[in-house]
């Protein structure tokens, strides 16, 4: 059962990463990387079975956080939508040195 | 407060010389208040217009310092900065500006053309204070030596100095300084001459300086500079002595640029101090080397240590070489001597006292304090005594030429200082110390006479709004009957310096001679060799360049005086009639000086002329201090010419004196002079004797020019612009710019980017951790 859990959080976590380095629109990133976080999510879940709750508790963090990382993040996408009419990372380089 | 570091009771303690601090620190007193009266505005605000009180003082537009004072920000002589110098730069002359009156007369010299009429200068308004205070802590300091002199000569036997210690000065491992001073005979005749001779130079000041708006801030130098000179010739111990060399070559600084508005002045203040650094470094290697050596710095202590390394130690030469790097500095000899001509721009009293009677003869002064060093290497006394008799002779030259009063009595100067070190170095300390004191007597009255020559001639020309130079000899002659006194006591100063009998300077000057010429044979100077040359035969030498510079002194000294006082008058047809004798108070300390280089000489008659009063007083007086070591030159035996040599001896200086003398007189046409502004360049030697030999001019091309050239090509563009502030200072920025740039160019703003380097840093994290 562990085995399945882990390789499943696995090829979760891998198509997160994939999404964030491949895709350009800001949202898509977003999921991807909320995709990563509940990847890391079951893989706890999986371990807590093992070795006790200490992973479960680690989860309800990780959501909650990960709660308040959409608010502020889709926030932020919000702005830089209103400033430059789009959520295209390609196009939004302003930090640049 | 005092501890006597003797353990018995010395034979003075409880005397007079209880006071000897109280000797230097009355001019210290001096400079205190006139400093302080000097800090104040020269003069009050006049109550109707606060900031034109100067102008209405004068009655004179003077703009330069109406603006200056009206900011408040000046005191004296910078408010008179800028007349004075658009006078110089009008004249391109810095001779017309460089001695005799003060800044004051010569502002209205400027000015004649704007305000012709003409107002009394104003004197700096706590003039009258400082000339109380000024001479009066000279008086007493005269007072008090006189007082110490007498207790000196009642008590019954004092072999030992007086030495009092005051505290610990520099306490570190083995060196132990502590400030004590020392007075011994040595030291109490310079004292005297310097407070005595210096006493008379602060009254004669009294009238040459009064008008000058520097008036307070010139007595706090020339008081200072008393005291640092009281603490050169009282230290017990070389580092308190040179103490006394520093400051006093500050105040020589401080006041050779005292009218420091004239770039001329200021730079020969700038000369004096650099070419004294040259000197003082050796002194300062001088001093290491004895304390490295002999583990000592008191005279008393190097004296034993000294004794017990014994004569012809290669240290001691070197020390001694040091040593007199040192005098050659401050007493103005080959090579260094070059400071001493330019330092007259200074106001004269400041020539006579400083440049001439006191604080030049501080080489001679070190090398007799420090006999017992020299006379164990005959090789550094002979070195002294040659460099003396060259610069005599070489001095005495260029004085045959020089056109400017102050420049001849400067070069003869040097060439009289050469003289005392010509005895000095033959051990002849007594006639040293003898010839210093009677030439501070002649050299002063001569210094101060040309002052009052200055003085009537700078105020004939002020009278009529004229522009010549007031020291230029060609614009003289005839002065004698405007000035008897002058000229009288001039006189007896010249028949003195050139060495005419009964003249304090004919004693002295024989006695150097006849000490030469004694030695040449049965001494361990003329044992030694000196770079091959047998001492015999360089002790000739010396002699005869003595015997030749005492014929050129002669000649020099009857020129300025027939160019200054006698035939017929150039100063010009109007201005005749304006030329006066100096007031009294600048004739009266020339009487007494007149009065001092007339019986100077009975201080150390000679046997031949016991018949005059009681032989060899000097001689007697100095034995403790310097007896010892000059009869270890002289190889335990008192020299003695027989009766015929002395009196060959003293017929060819006098027969020498005398024709230098009628030399002068027969060739020398007073009546075929013209005025400076009429003079034609000289020509030949002549020309090469009026330029000094082009030695000025030599120095500034073999050091001056190459340092300058050196300085600014290589230290300051090379290594300073290019080096520090290019490769170090800017390239170091420059490298932080680059990296700068680098990290820049990484931070794209792609946040895609920036998620691929940290995925590919994580993978190779990982990786690394995996494969290990």
């Amino acid at each position: 059962m562990l085995a399945e859990s882990l390789f499943f959080s696995a090829i979760l976590f891998t198509i997160g990463v994939v999404g964030v380095l491949t895709r350009r629109n800001a949202i898509i990133i977003f999921m991807c990387v909320e995709l990563m976080l509940n990847a890391v999510n079951l893989t706890f879940v999986a371990f807590a079975r093992q070795y006790g709750l200490a992973g479960q508790v680690f989860v309800i963090f990780v959501m909650t956080v990960a709660a308040a990382e959409a608010a502020v993040g889709l926030a932020i996408i919000i702005s830089i939508f209103r400033h430059k009419q789009t959520v295209n990372l390609q196009n939004i380089n302003i930090l640049k040195g | 407060m005092i501890l006597q570091s003797a353990s018995v009771v010395h034979p003075l303690a409880g005397s007079a010389v209880e006071w000897l601090w109280l000797l230097p620190l009355l001019p210290l007193l001096g400079f205190l208040i006139n400093g302080a009266l000097s800090l104040a505005p020269a003069y009050r605000r006049g109550p109707d217009d606060p900031g034109h009180d100067h102008t209405s003082a004068h009655g004179h537009g003077h703009v330069g310092d109406a603006t200056i004072h009206h900011t408040g920000a000046s005191t004296d002589v910078v408010a008179v900065g800028g007349p004075v110098h658009s006078s110089a730069a009008a004249h391109g002359d810095d001779h017309q500006v460089a001695g005799g009156l003060s800044d004051e007369v010569r502002s209205h010299d400027a000015h004649h053309d704007v305000a012709p009429h003409d107002a009394p200068a104003a004197p700096h308004r706590f003039a009258g204070i400082a000339s109380i205070v000024g001479p009066l802590v000279l008086v007493l300091s005269f007072l008090l030596a006189v007082a110490m002199f007498m207790a000196m000569r009642q008590a019954s036997e004092v072999r030992a100095p007086y030495i009092a210690n005051y505290f610990d000065w520099m306490v570190t491992g083995d060196l132990r300084i502590s400030a004590a001073l020392q007075l011994d005979q040595l030291s109490m005749v310079m004292v005297l001459v310097i407070t005595g001779v210096g006493a008379l130079i602060h009254i004669f000041s009294v009238g040459y300086m009064r008008t000058d708006p520097g008036y307070p801030r010139y007595f706090a130098y020339l008081n200072l500079f008393v005291f640092f000179m009281l603490v050169l010739v009282l230290g017990a111990n070389y580092p308190v002595m040179f103490v006394g060399w520093e400051g006093v070559g500050l105040c020589s600084y401080l006041l050779i640029g005292f009218w420091f508005s004239e770039k001329a002045n200021a730079d020969a203040g700038k000369k004096a101090f650099i070419v004294n650094r040259i000197g003082d470094f050796g002194f300062l290697i001088a001093m290491f080397l004895l304390f490295a050596n002999l583990g000592s710095l008191d005279f008393v202590g190097v004296a034993q240590a000294a004794a017990e390394i014994g004569p012809n130690s290669a240290l001691i030469t070197l020390i001694c070489l040091f040593f007199f790097l040192g005098c050659a500095g401050k007493s103005a000899q080959i090579p260094l001597y070059i400071w001493l001509p330019d330092a007259m721009a200074g106001p004269t009293p400041v020539s006579a006292l400083i440049h001439a009677a006191t604080m030049v003869t501080a080489g001679v002064y070190l090398i007799a304090r420090s006999a017992f060093l020299f006379s164990l290497s005959p090789i550094a006394s002979l070195t002294v005594a040659l460099v003396g008799a060259i610069t005599a002779i070489f001095a005495a030259t260029i004085g045959l030429k020089q056109w400017d009063i102050k420049k001849v009595l400067a070069y003869s100067t040097v060439s009289q200082l050469g003289y005392m070190f010509i005895a000095v170095g033959v051990g002849a300390y007594v006639a040293g110390v003898f010839h210093l004191v009677t030439h501070a007597f002649f050299k002063a009255l001569l210094f101060l006479g040309s002052g009052s020559v200055i003085y009537a001639m700078h105020a004939a020309y002020h009278a009529t709004h004229s522009h010549e130079d007031a020291q230029d000899m060609r614009n003289m002659g005839g002065l004698g009957s405007h000035m008897p006194w002058t000229r009288a006591l001039m006189w007896i100063a010249t028949l003195a310096i050139a060495g005419i009998p009964v003249f304090s300077g004919f004693f002295s000057k024989d006695e150097i001679l006849g000490s030469v010429f004694v030695r040449a044979h049965g001494s361990s100077l003329a044992e030694a060799t000196w770079l091959g040359i047998p001492g015999s035969a360089l002790l000739y030498l010396i002699y005869a360049l003595g015997v030749a510079s005492a014929l050129l002194t002669a000649i020099y000294m009857t020129r300025m005086m027939l160019y200054t006082f006698h035939g017929p008058n150039r100063t010009g047809a109007t201005e005749r009639d304006h030329l006066r004798e100096a007031p009294w108070v600048m004739t009266g300390p020339l009487l007494v000086l007149g009065a001092l280089s007339l019986l100077g000489g009975w201080l150390n008659l000679p046997a031949i002329f016991s018949f005059l009063g009681p032989v060899g007083a000097l001689d007697h007086w100095l034995e403790p201090v310097v007896g010892e070591s000059a009869m270890r030159i002289t190889l335990g035996s008192v020299p003695h010419a027989s009766h015929n040599t002395e009196l060959a001896l003293i017929g060819t200086a006098v027969a020498v004196a005398v024709l230098g003398i009628v030399i002068a007189w027969m060739r020398l046409k007073p009546a075929a002079l013209v005025p400076k502004r009429e003079s034609p360049e000289s020509e030949g030697f002549e020309r090469v004797l009026e330029h000094k030999y082009f030695v000025d001019e030599g120095y500034d091309r073999a050091i001056v020019q190459p340092t300058v050239g050196f300085s600014r090509n290589v230290l300051w563009k090379g290594f300073d612009s290019g080096l520090i502030d290019g490769l170090f200072v800017n390239g170091s920025a420059h490298v932080a710019r680059g990296f700068g740039w680098v990290g820049s160019q990484l931070q794209s703003g792609q946040v895609g980017t920036y998620a691929w380097v940290l995925v590919v840093g994580v993978l190779m994290v990982l990786g690394a951790f995996t494969l290990r």
